[in-house]
């Protein structure tokens, strides 16, 4: 139970903007939960809860069902990355690191071996101010790491890093996963979390809209559909489209095709004899699985409200 | 990957200590890591250093003796200050018509008139000053006194009447016990009445001469077997404080003279068997002299003068002088660069967006603040101290090797003067970051600081407002905490300027200083309130 978030129906407004409207979902050990929305969705407000900066109207968040203020040592249970750039600019980056660990009793000693993992050895001198925000998230991700706590949460890690840092996120991430740590990952960006994250909290309009493992994320966005590639497009449609299936043109020789499945498919081509270069199960996207589910809540946004996000801030 | 199979983390990590000495240590690391802050500290005493000795360097004494001679400068000017018992400065002068009574005795007199004469300043002809105008002065003096010798200084006790305050009995320049309230006439004379015993002096007073009222007594330590007995009569500088339109207080005056009539003088006691002389005790090189005549009986003795503590802003009565606070005027300008750094040292994290990781590191937001405001209260208070006593120390050794009289001070005043100064910049910077938390603006915060406590203080002491909105002023907003460097002492008997200007002010350190941690206090009682209420 240490290692676990369980947020349950927060509810929150920021005047007449409604930022979380009952939030729930649990964020277990040895899993990266990918938290995924648009901005505005309450993703960040929703982190701030959980670490006790923001009370929320309705609704509770614990950590191994504990409120995260009644924590002692509170980096020893949970590790944070709210905001690259929350650090004092003139001071230098081990500074940093030692104010937050003196303030947990821990030694100077912890924070050379954060500085290590966080792969910042070299530049801790240097004030923090001076930082690329690749290097801030390092200091960021190395902060979080000082207390060795089983619960972590970090909001738009990926932000500002560079291709090798997003690998180097990605490998890590999964590495602390892989000891057993509960790892909420927010991002608004779902190709960042593609191969990082075990499972998914979708979130929209301050709810969530999907809670699912990636995997079944994605077979349940590709719906069954076939590719095919063919140069008698017209033929083949009105095969395929006898066969009860749905076609719709993708390009000059391509279609996609629902309601029949792919082996079915290539049987009624064969049949009618209609040449056709490929057929293939489409796959789809992490982006395109998320841009189905948070579609309504992009319009949403656009429509009404574009500012939850920065009225959270 | 279902959490059945998942061994959730255990950390090997020793966990550290969980409270506020460690909290403490953080807020401290935070502080002294960013070196802007720490030269902001260092600053704010230097400047305090240089605006205290400035003041202590700018003033000099210079006299000249005549053309062609050189002019000279410092001790040398200035004729010699009496010290009273104690060793402070006092005032001593009078018209004294005495003779020495030895051991026990009382002298008695009756006193039936009572006039005064002033001037505004003019000396015309360069023959002495004119007195045009008729009237005592409220502390206009007449009555009898026992004193150790005719030195200026040199200990005493009297009964006297005043100009305007009836009865008295004074002793020792600053001891004063009020007797009957009322004037004097040849209709209804005073009897005034002192007797020794040992080195108990006891004042009576009578209306007729028979029905005798005790005034009060006084213990005069080390009181010699001969001492000097009789009349006296003096009378301070006139004094006139005017307003004008734009508020400046400016106050004008010149000298008075005092006559008295007595008659039934008698000494009783071991008297020498010489008469009565007279002296102007301690006139020095003064332009007004008392004398006296007797013709049967019947003393008549002009005075001017006044037998008191010496005030440095005594008109008049004046002389190149400094109080220890005169070298903490710095503190002002101090407590503003102080108020800076104090500020920042939470709204920088309110601008960074840093205060969520303090608050995540440390969710019990009180002790949040707590840790800060002691921290940056110590910091201050350190600096501040460090400049204090450097500006005091060399301030006080410059104005004496310039020739200027320093008010001596116990050592108990030095130390709250000294170590007030830097308690009331601790605060200052205590309430900075309180209104920094309200605010979470640092521009605003140390705006609002110096706004409720340096613009009082300026407008205050530098006399740009009329002295009673300056005495409100010093009452009422944080900058009464400046009382706190008060080393003088206001005297009830004593007429004289007793404004922020001149050094006073309206509320005891002690309270002026209350006044500021009520202010302190009230801000950090509302920035818990939002800091817990508030979303960080």
């Amino acid at each position: 139970m240490e290692a676990t978030i369980e947020v349950s129906r927060l509810r929150k407004r920021f005047g007449p903007v409604v930022a979380l409207d009952g939030m729930s979902f649990t964020v277990p050990p040895g899993q990266v939960t990918g938290f995924v929305g648009p901005n505005g969705a309450g993703k960040s407000t929703t982190m701030r809860v959980i670490l006790g900066l923001d009370a929320p109207d309705e609704g509770s968040a614990l950590i191994g069902g504990r409120l995260y203020r009644s924590l002692r040592r509170p980096l020893s249970h949970v590790g944070s990355l709210l905001d690259a750039a929350a650090l004092q600019p003139s001071r230098s980056a081990r500074s940093h690191l030692l104010w937050l660990a003196h303030s947990q009793g821990l030694t100077a000693r912890r924070v050379d071996e954060v500085i290590e993992q966080a792969g910042l050895q070299g530049a801790v001198r240097r004030k923090a101010g001076g930082y690329s925000l690749g290097m801030r998230q390092r200091l960021g991700i190395a902060a979080a790491m000082l207390g060795d706590p089983p619960v972590l949460l970090f909001d738009e890690p990926f932000n500002g890093m560079d291709p090798e840092g997003i690998v180097w996120m990605r490998g890590f991430l999964r590495s602390l996963a892989g000891q057993g740590r509960a790892v909420l990952v927010s991002s608004h960006l779902m190709s960042e979390l593609q191969d990082a994250a075990d499972r998914l909290v979708v979130v929209g309009r301050g709810a969530v809209i999907a809670d699912t493992g990636v995997a079944d994320l994605i077979t349940a966005a590709s719906g069954g559909r076939v590719t095919l590639r063919t140069d008698a497009r017209t033929e083949a449609m009105t095969v395929l489209a006898h066969a009860g299936a749905t076609v719709t043109v993708t390009g000059r020789d391509t279609l996609t095709v629902s309601g029949l499945p792919a082996e079915r498919v290539v049987a009624a081509l064969g049949e009618s004899a209609v040449p056709f270069s490929e057929v293939s199960a489409l796959r789809a996207t992490l982006e395109e699985a998320y841009m189905e589910l948070t579609r309504d809540a992009v319009e949403f946004r656009a429509s009404a409200i574009a500012g939850s996000e920065e009225a959270g801030r | 990957m279902t959490t059945g199979t998942i061994t959730p983390y255990r950390s090997t990590l020793e966990t550290g200590r969980d409270g506020f000495p460690q909290l403490l240590r953080a807020e401290w690391t935070k502080f002294r890591s960013v070196r802007g802050w720490v030269i902001g500290m260092v600053i704010a005493a230097l400047v305090m250093v240089l605006l205290g000795l400035f003041a202590a360097g700018n003033g000099s004494i210079g006299c000249n003796s005549g053309p062609g001679t050189p002019t000279r400068t410092g001790r040398a000017c200035v004729p010699p200050i009496p010290l009273g018992p104690d060793g402070r400065a006092v005032t001593d002068s009078f018209y004294f018509v005495h003779q020495p009574l030895t051991g026990n005795g009382s002298i008695t007199a009756r006193l039936t008139s009572m006039t005064g004469r002033y001037g505004t300043g003019g000396f015309p002809g360069g023959q002495g000053p004119s007195l045009p105008y008729r009237g005592l002065q409220p502390w206009s003096k007449a009555g009898v006194i026992i004193k150790q010798s005719i030195k200026p200084g040199s200990a005493y006790a009297a009964v006297m009447l005043t100009g305007s305050h009836g009865v008295r009995m004074q002793y020792d320049y600053t001891q004063d016990i009020a007797g009957p309230a009322g004037a004097v006439s040849a209709a209804s004379p005073r009897w005034l009445r002192l007797t020794r015993s040992g080195n108990s002096i006891t004042a009576y007073e009578s209306a007729d001469g028979t029905h005798w009222a005790r005034v009060g007594a006084a213990h005069l330590a080390g009181l010699p077997a001969t001492v000097q007995a009789g009349v006296f009569v003096t009378s301070p500088q006139h004094t006139v404080t005017t307003q004008s339109i734009g508020g400046r207080t400016s106050s004008t005056g010149g000298p008075s003279l005092a006559t008295a009539v007595f008659d039934r003088v008698s000494l009783v006691g071991a008297r020498s068997s010489g008469g009565w002389a007279g002296d102007n005790v301690g006139a020095g090189n003064s332009a007004l002299l008392g004398g006296f005549r007797q013709a049967g009986g019947v003393f008549t003795v002009r005075g001017s003068g006044d037998v008191a503590p010496a005030l440095p802003d005594r008109v008049g009565g004046s002389f190149p002088s400094a109080t220890i606070e005169q070298h903490l005027v710095g503190a002002f300008a101090g407590l503003i660069v102080m108020a800076v750094v104090a500020a920042m040292f939470i709204t920088a994290e309110y601008r960074r967006g840093l205060i969520r990781l303090t608050l995540a590191a440390s969710p019990r937001r009180s002790r949040v603040l707590a840790a800060k405001a002691l921290v940056i209260g110590s910091v201050t208070f350190v600096a501040g101290l460090a400049a204090a006593i450097i500006a005091v120390t060399i301030g006080v050794r410059l104005a004496r090797a310039k020739g200027f009289y320093v008010f001596p001070v116990t050592a108990l005043t030095e130390v709250r003067v000294v170590a007030g100064t830097a308690a009331l910049l601790a605060v200052a910077a205590v309430l900075a970051l309180a209104v920094g938390v309200i605010l979470r603006r640092s521009a605003a915060a140390v705006a609002v600081v110096t706004v409720a406590i340096v613009l009082p203080y300026v407008l205050a002491v530098a006399s740009v407002l009329p002295a009673g909105a300056a005495d409100w002023l010093l009452r009422l907003t944080p900058a009464a905490g400046f009382a706190i460097q008060q080393s003088l002492h206001a005297y009830a008997q004593v007429a004289a300027s007793y404004t922020p200007t001149a050094g006073y002010f309206p509320l005891a350190p002690w309270a002026g200083f209350a006044v500021l941690c009520g202010y302190a206090a009230a801000a950090v009682g509302v920035a818990l309130l939002l800091l817990r209420r508030r979303d960080a």
